[in-house]
């Protein structure tokens, strides 16, 4: 979503749109409030990858919580801007579903990490300082998922994991959500392993972030984003061993070059991700990270002549 | 149905299988449990109190079990920092958390720091069903096991049947109504203590048996956890007997289907080792398999007592053994009496003296080096089993002589070079850690106290020492140790530096010492470790790995502490100043001395200075933690430090009747000013004239709301206030005599003796502090002359006014002690003198000032900023670099020297 988003080169005007073209602080950058300002943008975004075969759609809601929006004093907006985002998914996802019946397409609800941490310090001098406390991350999760499943979500996602206890906190105020409304949709979640060290940026390893979020409903784990598909595979590969769950993975297009842009290329990225198929180690495959139309078009032509990795019983390590 | 693994995580992954070993829960963080965890707490020492997480870890505790319940605690609000700390050490958070607590929100606070999936410990059917599942289901929201007690709304199940009823009753409650995994499930059907002599006591080690049992095969998946050492209640102060049950209980535990413990490992016999007649009458108890059980296991229980020396002359049966076994034997129980004779039977059994020493009496005393490593000896034994090594040796030497052997170079014996570095008077710890080293095969090379650099270095290329062990205690000693370690790199010296000492620290070793030596420098944080740091850094396999391994922790602490610098804000001096302590000196009463001036006290009776002892600091000195009196009856240390309590008071005993020791003080109170930061002090006979000035510093940390930038002259009447004030000053010392007794120590090769003394002298020293400041409360000054003798209080320093010494944190300039000797004429008087370092010598002395103000409360200055430095040197009229050496500690700045 953010790589197609940048190529349409957006002014701050544009972000603004008419509705917020007094507000007070500068809203570039905002991607999620485009769902407001420029929902034909973002219904475009999404037709696209459904054209090239796509099967499910991320809301554009990576960053719709009150704790991210608080950099552009959008607090306020929160529940209206998951709501929004995920209609314009749905609308989208509808009417290529009756389009063709025989390959119905699905939306997730995208809950991106925030950009504080519930077990790491900001602050080296006070390491037992915390910049959001748990309680603080369960609500906001909360309130975007409350917003998201009114929208009509199938599936919600949380992604880019790089503090387990944020997760944690996610699904604690998503299964409250659950329990207060009594709907409830599958659990999608996708960690990130920052380096070579193959752990999470707060210290976990696979198998222990596995073991500590196992204990919601989910219907499928993995990994996006830091890495392209090769850099990642052991760790995917890893997680497919442990886990009787779906496997999901939706690697960078490569790794960022020294201006920070992807520039592998979908053929590259198709010859990577095949290693993933032949090996059965996925049931989702997707593109995180500087991934186009032109990426997801390669991998579910591949993909289609692959079967889905098997869920077997994972044997007690 | 193969039940699931039970999976944990921390950082990293737990899984426990039916075929894992036995979990092992690490049980020290645990306030209710351990007295040391609690004082570090309550006092805010999170840096130690994380360390024994660490050695938890370190020492193999699969899970760590995290309890904060104290009253005087907010123990949520611990719980979230202490948790908070563990997931900033990635060492500790490796492992996965078991919350530990009694009250539910102290287990929510807890579960909302884990990233990883812990364990609640615990829950309970005790506020019934609904409750329980509330509790449950929040539970199994946050991602964590949980613990049932056996405990419902009728109490605690006491019986077999009531084990399995409530066990089985909470299993389907959490499986059918919570939605838990059947793994997820822990069961701790409580141990309760056997042989108490109470009919129904009878059956509770045998019904926990078969009620693991009954779980294991009844409740599919579910664990079966225990604190282990309640099981041997009843033999309180008899460890071998409480070891032997905690080994023979987890056996047969086990066996029975326990699959995770919290345990002390230190505890724990081996089974294996346990002596036949002690296990039969044990498992006798256990298993309830005779009616005269208990009775039986008590008549033979005190013979397995660790008994001390004083018993084991009553049970001379070792006598009989042959000699190597009777040398062993003197040497593990510390007993001195047949040193000579056996070491002159050996002899002319070897033929040699020196097969002597290598052969039986190193085998000795590497078996103490062990029990201690393992925690199975505490330090006062360690001392005592030297001695009878050392005596054993002087016996021995002539004869060694005699064979003129020439080679006294014995071997291959590491050898330490162990110094308290120049200006340094204080030797205790340095001596114990020459004890333990020697234990265990180390050859010592003591130079002593106030040793010079130069002096060091030379005798360490004379006697080609393996390593190096500075000591010190005063904060001047840390600069001497940089100067130490620069003078060694400058010789092209690389042999590893040992650095302990009260005043030293893993972070200024890291800062401070090991930039100047390109060889190992090693912080010891106490003397138990200085043998395992020394193997470590002597061994030819791990001695570069270990090398490598510490300078980059050091190379890292330097970063953060860098890091943390450069966060750390000063106020500026003049914020600082209009933030000061303000007292309403207008409604002040201040009372007039009865006596002004100068006075000293002579002829100071022990028997009245001994009722003024704090001795927790005395068993501190031998590494026994817990607060007197209660440390006389811990399960743990109890008997030892009843032993050591015994000894000390005997030795009190004898001092006080020979007067071996000679107790001496002197104070003055003088009418005095306050301005800025200087107390200006007058001539009681004529209060123009100025007798002193005594400078002070003032904190300069950003201080919260509501709290003031301290220094010690704020509770002085300022001029100008209308107010004459007054302030104090005293020394005292219980040193005198103390190198003559300790002389006869060392001819009788004696360092337990050595050492006690010099720690009692210290404790008298302190006592004797306190008792005038007593003194001066209620007579000499008088501002308190209704306030009645107590110790307790005293020791919690509740009472009115302070006594601050000068090189501590309120007033952290050694440099002013001098005008406080000079003030009251110290070294005439009572014959204390200061060292260049303004240490005192006897080393057995304390002197201070007095304040007396209600408000006047001890606080450390802590950091401060180039603008106060630069004031207070111009105040002493001292070049601000000079300053600036000896406060070093304190500069919140990059100094350039």
């Amino acid at each position: 979503m953010g790589t197609m988003i940048q190529r349409h080169k957006l002014t701050e005007d544009d972000f603004r749109g008419d509705r917020f073209k007094d507000w007070k602080v500068e809203l570039k950058g905002n991607n999620d409030m485009l769902s407001l300002t420029q929902p034909k943008i973002i219904q475009d975004i999404h037709e696209l990858y459904l054209e090239v075969g796509a099967d499910i759609l991320e809301t554009n809601t990576f960053s719709g919580t009150s704790i991210a929006q608080a950099d552009y004093a959008m607090e306020d907006f929160v529940y209206e801007l998951n709501y929004e985002s995920a209609k314009l998914a749905r609308a989208a996802a509808d009417t290529f579903t009756k389009k063709n019946p025989e390959k119905p397409r699905f939306v997730a609800g995208s809950i991106g990490p925030t950009n504080k941490t519930a077990s790491i310090s900001p602050d080296v001098s006070r390491p037992e300082y915390r910049a959001i406390t748990f309680d603080q991350l369960a609500e906001a999760f909360k309130e975007q998922a409350r917003g998201l499943l009114d929208g009509g979500v199938d599936a919600i996602l949380i992604e880019t994991i790089i503090d387990t206890l944020n997760a944690k906190a996610a699904l604690f105020g998503i299964m409250e959500l659950f329990e207060e409304t009594g709907k409830e949709v599958p659990l999608m979640i996708s960690g990130t392993i920052t380096d070579n060290s193959g752990r999470t940026l707060s210290g976990q390893t696979v198998e222990a972030f596995l073991i500590s979020l196992s204990h919601a409903p989910l219907m499928s784990i993995g990994f996006n984003c830091a890495f392209g598909a090769k850099q990642l595979k052991p760790y995917v590969d890893l997680l497919s061993r442990s886990t009787n769950l779906f496997v999901s993975a939706y690697p960078n297009a490569g790794l960022p070059n020294e201006f920070g842009d992807y520039d592998q290329g979908p053929d590259t990225m198709r010859k990577e991700v095949k290693t993933y198929l032949d090996d059965g180690l996925v049931n989702i495959l997707g593109g995180c990270c500087g991934t186009t139309p032109e990426h997801i078009k390669e991998m579910a032509d591949m993909a289609a002549n692959y079967k889905p990795r098997s869920v077997h019983k994972v044997e007690a390590a | 149905m193969k039940p699931n693994p039970l999976r944990l995580s921390g950082l990293e992954p737990l899984v426990i299988t039916p075929e894992s070993n036995f979990v092992n829960v690490g049980e020290r963080t645990n306030v209710t449990g351990s007295r040391r965890f609690l004082n570090l707490i309550k006092n805010k020492e999170y840096e130690t109190a994380l360390e024994v997480a660490l050695d938890q870890v370190r020492g193999g505790a699969q899970i760590l079990d995290v309890n904060l319940d104290e009253g005087m605690l907010d123990s949520a609000a611990e719980m979230t920092n202490f948790l908070n700390l563990i997931a900033s050490e990635p060492e500790i958070a490796r492992i996965p958390i078991m919350i530990d607590s009694s009250k539910w929100e102290v287990i929510v606070a807890g579960l909302k720091c884990l990233q990883g999936k812990g364990v609640v410990n615990s829950i309970s059917l005790k506020d019934g069903e609904k409750e329980f599942l509330k509790r449950a289901k929040i539970i199994r929201r946050f991602g964590a096991a949980v613990i049932a007690m056996a405990f419902d709304e009728d109490g605690q199940a006491d019986s077999y049947e009531r084990r399995i009823e409530i066990a089985e009753r909470s299993y389907h409650l959490l499986v059918e109504e919570a939605g838990f995994d059947q793994s997820d499930i822990i069961i701790d059907p409580n141990i309760f203590p056997v042989a108490t002599g109470m009919e129904e006591h009878r059956r509770n080690a045998l019904d926990y048996f078969l009620a693991a049992k009954w779980i294991r095969e009844n409740l599919p998946g579910a664990h079966v956890i225990g604190g282990v050492s309640n099981v041997s209640f009843s033999f309180r102060g008899n460890n071998p007997v409480r070891e032997a049950m905690h080994s023979a209980f987890l056996y047969h535990a086990i066996k029975h289907g326990m699959d995770m413990g919290i345990v002390n490992p230190t505890q724990l016999e081996v089974y294996d080792n346990i002596p036949e007649e002690l296990l039969t009458h044990v498992e006798d108890v256990l298993l309830d398999r005779r009616d005269d059980a208990t009775e039986r296991l008590l008549e033979i229980a005190e013979k397995y007592r660790g008994t001390g020396q004083v018993k084991e002359k009553e049970n001379e049966a070792w006598r009989e053994e042959d000699v190597e076994k009777r040398l062993s034997h003197a040497l593990i129980k510390g007993i001195t009496d047949y040193v000579e004779d056996d070491a002159e039977e050996a002899r002319q059994k070897y033929g040699s003296p020196l097969q002597v020493i290598e052969g039986p009496l190193m085998d000795g005393m590497n078996t103490v080096g062990d029990l201690f490593g393992e925690g199975k000896m505490f330090l006062p034994q360690v001392v005592k089993s030297a001695r009878v090594m050392k005596q054993a040796v002087a016996y021995l030497t002539p004869f060694l002589e005699e064979e003129k052997l020439g080679n006294e170079e014995s071997g291959n014996q590491p050898k330490v070079l162990l110094a308290t570095v120049k200006g340094d008077v204080h030797d205790i710890g340095k001596n114990i850690v020459s004890v333990v080293l020697s234990c265990n095969s180390y050859e010592i090379i003591d130079l002593g106290v106030m040793v010079p650099t130069e002096k060091i270095l030379d005798e360490a290329e004379k006697h080609q020492v393996d390593m190096i062990g500075l000591s010190g205690l005063i904060t001047p000693s840390l600069d001497e140790m940089v100067g130490v370690a620069e003078a060694m790199n400058k010789r092209g010296m690389n042999i590893p530096l040992l650095i302990g000492g009260a005043t030293t620290s893993r972070i200024h070793t890291a800062v401070k010492i090991d930039p100047v030596y390109d060889g190992p420098v090693v912080h010891v944080l106490d003397a138990s470790r200085a043998v395992s740091v020394g193997n470590d850094v002597l061994s030819e396999d791990r001695r570069d790995k270990k090398k490598e391994a510490i300078k980059q922790e050091y190379a890292k602490l330097r970063e953060e502490h860098e890091g943390r610098t450069k966060r750390k804000k000063l106020l500026s001096f003049e914020e600082a100043k209009s933030n000061k302590v303000q007292l309403d000196w207008e409604n002040t009463d201040i009372k007039t001395p009865n006596k002004t001036g100068v006075h000293t006290l002579e002829e100071i009776d022990i028997e009245e200075i001994r009722k003024f002892i704090d001795w927790s600091p005395f068993f501190r000195t031998w590494m026994l933690t817990g607060k007197y009196p209660a440390i006389l009856d811990d399960e743990t240390v109890g008997e030892q430090a009843r032993e050591l309590f015994d000894d000390a008071n005997a030795l009190i005993d004898s001092i006080s009747e020979k007067k071996g020791l000679t107790l001496k003080a002197v104070y003055g109170l003088f009418p005095a000013v306050s301005k800025g930061e200087s107390v200006s002090i007058f001539d009681p006979e004529n209060d123009q004239k100025v007798l002193e000035t005594f400078q002070f510093l003032r904190q300069q940390t950003q201080k919260r709301r509501g709290q003031n930038n301290s220094s010690l002259a704020d509770y002085i009447a300022p001029e100008g206030s209308g107010k004459l004030d007054y302030f104090g000053a005293f020394a005292v010392t219980a040193g005198h005599g103390i190198e003559q007794i300790l002389d006869t120590y060392r001819k009788e090769n004696d360092d337990y003796n050595s050492i006690l003394i010099k720690a009692v002298a210290d404790r008298l020293a302190e006592a004797l502090a306190e008792f005038l400041h007593y003194k001066v409360r209620t007579e000499f000054w008088g501002y308190d002359p209704a306030e009645k003798f107590d110790n307790e209080r005293f020791i919690r320093e509740d009472y009115t006014g302070i006594r601050p010494a000068p090189g501590y944190p309120a007033c952290p300039d050694h440099t002013e002690k001098r005008k406080l000797f000079d003030l009251l004429n110290v070294e005439e008087n009572i014959g204390i003198s200061l060292t260049e370092s303004f240490a005192m010598y006897p080393a057995s002395s304390v002197s201070g000032f007095y304040f007396a103000h209600p408000e006047a409360d001890y606080f450390s200055v802590g950091k401060i900023g180039k603008d106060q430095v630069e004031d207070y040197a111009k105040r002493k009229n001292w070049p601000t670099q000079e300053i600036e050496k000896w406060l070093k500690p304190n500069l919140g700045y990059d100094s350039n020297i």
